[in-house]
């Protein structure tokens, strides 16, 4: 029994050996590529990490206590940061609707469109948020218009991704029957495609908000407007307490925007 | 033509009546609130976007070709920022994710707590946690590392959490019943279940964190981020137009590999 119970562990291994060779020759190229980007990224590193626990709680000891008495004046330029993410994911959701579409395999059915606006999409999504808003910046000049066209770009680019892949998603069935019995293309999407998407619609134009709240603190660092530029100034001017309170201010936002659009979630899908 | 009419619609209940109209009102609130209080300068707003529009969109479209060798080492250095920040987070994230999964540490208040530390890890903008790196340990690529690798903790660690609540739990009870220990459980009923879709995960955060380390430079935690914060504040356009142009080469490439990968993986 146990000479019968060892030959099939032996003749039967888990993983075939080329599997083994594999695993173990990728393992060790991300361990080699990983070894090598600390040697370079630690490469400017003066000091080490001896400090660093140090020099971070020195620093932290800094941050507190925050001083909560600047709350009135930064109360405006989280809303400001707000109303911006609103706005920019309002018109970016409207846009998105037809570029979507377009890039949706089983919806557009000329090939070249499909193409076209995929490329574009795929190219739009590539630019960081930061460089969106340096260039328009750069155009329209510090303050909330560059920031919100900023905005409207970079989740235009995340929104009718995400969008065009529920799409192609969906059940065709309804569709097929609504051009059998002669709908035309705006009929077609209008009764058997928006019923099916509209849950997964909101749901997308909700998480695409929350990223536009987080992101509009990077750009509020280059001039973009709202609660980025605030904290900004406080950090500048090594205003740590202040600082910490519009930390806490965002982190609250954040947490308390993603709790309302969790419970909205859950009620839609 | 009498019978050709639409199907009648279900009759809703009050309380849905209800309900939506209250929603359509404080969404409506919502939306006057913001444009009546936002306060854009429409007219210096287009007045500088004349004044500017040559000076910045032909230079950033011909792009300075000398600057090339700078902005290739630096977008190397995001690259690698971004693979050792998102190795590490895939590391740190799978105790986590194990201690925030409902179905694996038994207790519902393990879970709680483990997934209360990944929301509040994900709170935190990458940029925050890269001010405080910058503090702790200089103005360097190696902040940048660390600042990626717990920002992507708490989004892994949650997308592993939700991958280990939906494996396939009759494999884990069929060897608790057959006598196999916790050790063995989790080497055979349940790591080889999530191994593929980690990996996706983690490649997939791969891509993400080019991104988000490419900005990271405008607090001084290395990368190409550097170089657009003195090319936007010296109006180098032509510089910026080669910096963009690296971004969307080195993003196009990452994605399109970590898109094969993960399609041969899963």
């Amino acid at each position: 029994m146990t000479t019968k119970n060892s030959l099939t562990q032996s003749s039967m291994p888990l993983y075939p050996a080329k599997t083994k060779i594999q695993v173990t020759i990728i393992f060790f190229v991300v361990l080699g590529i990983y070894t090598f980007s600390m040697i370079w990224t630690q490469d400017e590193m003066v000091g080490g990490f001896g400090g660093a626990l140090g020099n971070m709680y020195t620093v932290i000891e800094k941050f507190f206590p925050p001083n909560f008495t600047i709350l009135p004046t930064i109360w405006k330029a989280m809303m400001q940061t707000i109303q911006m993410a609103i706005i920019a994911t309002t018109i970016a959701a409207i846009l998105t609707v037809p570029l979507a579409v377009l890039s949706a395999q089983n919806i557009t059915t000329l090939k070249p469109l499909y193409y076209i606006t995929r490329t574009f999409l795929n190219l739009l999504r590539t630019i960081p948020d930061l460089v969106l808003a340096v260039i328009f910046v750069g155009l329209f000049g510090v303050g909330v218009f560059p920031g919100i066209l900023a905005l409207t770009v970079f989740s235009l680019g995340i929104l009718a991704k995400l969008i065009s892949e529920t799409i192609e998603s969906v059940d065709m069935n309804p569709l097929e029957a609504m051009r059998a019995s002669g709908g035309n293309v705006f009929q077609v999407i209008w009764y058997s495609l928006v019923p099916q998407i509209a849950p997964q619609f909101t749901s997308l134009v909700l998480y695409v908000f929350e990223i536009n709240i987080r992101a509009s603190v990077v750009l509020g660092m280059v001039g973009a407007g709202g609660i980025g530029l605030v904290l900004n100034q406080h950090l500048k001017f090594y205003n740590y307490p202040n600082a910490m309170t519009i930390i806490i201010v965002i982190f609250a936002t954040v947490l308390i925007i993603e709790f309302i659009s969790n419970k909205i979630r859950e009620a839609l899908l | 033509m009498e019978n050709l009419q639409l199907p009648p619609k279900q009759d809703k209940s009050l309380l849905k009546k209800v309900r939506a109209i209250i929603i359509t009102l404080l969404v409506v609130a919502l939306y006057v609130w913001t444009f009546t209080s936002i306060d854009v300068d429409w007219g210096r707003a287009i007045e500088r976007a004349i004044n500017n529009f040559h000076r910045v969109i032909p230079r950033l479209l011909s792009p300075d070709w000398s600057a090339a060798g700078e902005v290739g080492a630096k977008m190397l250095e995001t690259v690698f920022i971004a693979f050792a920040g998102s190795l590490m987070a895939a590391v740190i994230a799978v105790p986590l994710s194990f201690l925030a999964a409902t179905n694996m540490m038994g207790g519902k208040i393990v879970s709680t707590i483990g997934k209360w530390i990944l929301s509040a890890i994900r709170a935190f903008p990458d940029l925050i946690l890269a001010i405080l790196f910058v503090v702790a340990v200089g103005p360097n690529a190696f902040a940048g590392v660390l600042a990626i690798a717990i920002g992507s903790t708490g989004m892994l660690g949650k997308m592993f959490s939700e991958i280990i609540e939906s494996i396939d739990m009759e494999v884990v009870q069929a060897m608790e019943a057959s006598g196999a220990n916790k050790i063995q459980i989790l080497f055979y009923g349940v790591i080889p279940q999530i191994t593929p879709e980690f990996l996706s995960y983690a490649i997939y955060r791969f891509e993400v964190d080019i991104r988000a380390s490419s900005i990271l430079g405008i607090v001084g935690a290395g990368g190409i981020g550097t170089m657009i914060i003195f090319a936007s504040s010296n109006r180098n356009w032509n510089e910026m137009g080669m910096i963009l142009l690296s971004i969307i080469i080195v993003v196009t490439v990452i994605d399109f590999a970590s898109a094969r990968i993960r399609r041969k993986i899963v």
